[in-house]
């Protein structure tokens, strides 16, 4: 049975948009494989601060469909913040592309498959990366004590600190209730950790 | 744009001569051939000069043709018409993995009413071994079905070889020969088989037309009851222009057998040579020499067969992949996975089968779009050679 493909599929097919590999993407995924006859990889670039997809780029081992699919896609999905692109479905692109045969749907459900995993793992790879005491420590000793260029960490002004999983931040500080800098080193210690997103709270007691 | 045909395999254009020839019967002459009045013996006379050119093509006689709607209807009555002619001698048959479905599904459906069916091995290029035949005949053995020639990979099977053995043990002996009669000889006393399938409109005679030679004397049902038609063996009132079509056809394919055959030899080495040059991990699927003058079959890695289709197509040229994504059901070519061509290997298949009309300039033409093509299929694929991941190293 001869496939009858839409003229938007054909041209995406003819001339598929973003196609090949980000280096430094921020997150990829693989979904199918050369033995099923289909496969596709989705490479993101995701802004830290908007989430927004910056960049997309897609990678084919498939028919026309499998291929204008991921064009299709990668096109409706750069600029979207990541919880946008994954409110997209196979049925959105199969319409877009101007319908596809019926035992093509499955080429958009890979492709739609592809960009989920790939945003799944883009936000998995940061709970990896989540805030741990070290790079709380990290931070804090990157604070010097005024006038002396000491941090804070070396000249042992920090006596506890903790993170819950809330992401509630406790930190004691051993400062004089005389000490002229006591505010002003509280504040770098907000202003720092408010640019941390995994940070919700932050709670600086002084100690002595 | 420049059109190139390369799937004469699937099936291949009226000659002018043979639409010549069948013009009448589609107007003037439209009497019934069983009729005994003029207008009917004008039709009757046409079908029987039809047979005959027939049975000379292929060294059979006269009355062991039988005309067919095509190669599938004969293929479905030799493989249920023995069987339900010689049930009470045994119900096993023998056939291959790589037959057309034309075989393989009337097989399944034989298994369905409880006859065994062995599916004979296959090496990699599609041969079949004659010892593995010899040990698969059982005494409840009552017919051997193995194709003349692959329709996918164009190898061509020692039929002659293989027939002796089912003559040896008193089996009959079916080929489907739809690739090879009027492409290479074939004669049915050389070859030794009890039936023979053809069809038209693999030689340039008309589609929804064939033939079946069986053997004087075989043991056959017919699949077809009614009228009195082909001596009883075939009921339905006969496709005279068709026939008369596939007679014409048939006689101009072999009186230019030999030079068409040698012309399209050395075409197809000239293309397999060509892609071997030019299109790195392209692997020829099929037998190199055992092989029928105008097939070619490709596997191309790193990517898949409907998209170079499709991209051959956008450039005019016409050919077939064995990849599942061309089909509506989906599954890959039964004949490449049999061969053992790796799944991958096989959705990047392309068979390219010449013709009467190909010339090498289309060959040219073909050979620059499909190294254009490849390339810009690879550049997309996630895959480099050794099929390892771009990004990888």
């Amino acid at each position: 049975m001869p496939l009858q493909y839409s003229e938007i599929v054909l041209e995406h097919f003819r001339n598929p948009r973003n196609v090949g590999i980000i280096e430094d993407a921020d997150a990829m995924a693989i979904e199918g494989s050369p033995a099923c006859g289909d496969q596709i990889v989705v490479y993101l670039k995701v802004d830290k601060e908007t989430k927004k997809i910056t960049d997309i780029k897609f990678q084919s081992f498939g028919c026309a469909s499998n291929i204008a699919t991921g064009s299709m896609l990668t096109e409706m999905v750069k600029g979207k913040t990541i919880d946008e692109a994954l409110r997209i479905t196979w049925k959105d692109v199969a319409e877009a592309l101007g319908g596809l045969p019926p035992v093509k749907m499955h080429c958009s459900v890979l492709a739609v498959d592809g960009l989920k995993s790939a945003i799944k793992n883009y936000l998995g790879e940061k709970r990896e990366e989540k805030f741990t005491k070290e790079d709380l420590v990290n931070i804090l000793s990157k604070i010097l004590y005024p006038n002396l260029s000491i941090d804070i960490v070396s000249l042992k002004m920090v006596n506890y600190i903790n993170i819950n999983e809330k992401g509630k931040v406790y930190i004691e500080l051993v400062v004089s209730p005389e000490d002229p800098f006591r505010n002003h080193i509280k504040e770098e210690i907000e202003e720092k950790l408010k640019k941390v997103p995994e940070v919700k709270e932050i709670e600086i007691k002084f100690v002595y | 744009m420049r059109r190139v045909y390369l799937d004469y395999a699937a099936t291949t254009p009226i000659r002018p001569e043979v639409w010549s020839a069948m013009e009448p019967y589609l107007r003037e002459i439209y009497g019934n051939p069983s009729s005994l009045h003029s207008f009917g013996r004008e039709s009757r006379v046409a079908i029987e000069e039809a047979r005959e050119k027939i049975a000379k093509a292929i060294g059979a006689k006269n009355d062991e043709i039988i005309f067919t709607s095509g190669g599938t209807e004969g293929n479905n009555m030799v493989l249920k018409g023995v069987a339900f002619a010689l049930q009470d001698k045994g119900k096993h048959i023998i056939t291959t993995p790589i037959e057309h479905h034309a075989v393989l599904e009337p097989c399944h459906f034989l298994e369905k009413l409880g006859f065994e069916i062995t599916y004979l091995p296959v090496d990699k290029t599609g041969l079949v071994d004659p010892d593995d035949l010899k040990r698969a005949i059982r005494k409840d053995t009552i017919l051997i079905s193995i194709m003349h020639a692959n329709n996918e990979i164009g190898t061509i099977e020692p039929i002659k070889e293989l027939s002796n053995i089912a003559k040896e043990r008193e089996v009959y002996f079916h080929t489907d020969a739809v690739q090879t009669v009027g492409h290479i000889p074939v004669d049915v006393k050389d070859l030794n088989v009890d039936f023979l399938s053809i069809s038209a409109h693999k030689f340039y005679g008309p589609k929804g037309v064939g033939a079946l030679y069986i053997r004087k004397g075989t043991k056959v049902y017919p699949l077809l009851h009614g009228g009195e038609q082909e001596g009883r063996r075939r009921a339905g009132t006969e496709n005279v222009a068709g026939i008369v079509g596939m007679g014409k056809a048939l006689e101009l394919a072999i009186s230019e057998l030999d030079r068409e055959m040698e012309r399209l030899t050395k075409l197809r080495d000239y293309f397999i040579r060509e892609v071997e040059r030019r299109i790195p991990d392209s692997y020829l699927n099929g037998h190199r020499i055992q092989r029928l003058p105008n097939n070619i079959n490709f596997s191309f890695a790193y990517i898949e067969g409907e998209a170079l289709l499709l991209n051959l197509d956008m450039e005019g040229i016409g050919v077939s992949t064995g990849s599942a994504c061309s089909s509506s059901s989906l599954e890959p070519s039964h004949v490449l996975s049999a061969i053992g061509v790796p799944i991958e290997l096989v959705h990047g298949s392309l068979r390219f089968t010449l013709g009467l009309w190909t010339t090498k300039e289309d060959l040219d033409y073909t050979l620059d779009a499909l190294e254009r093509i490849v390339n810009k299929l690879r550049a997309i694929s996630p895959y480099k050679q050794g099929w390892t991941l771009k990004r990888e190293g």
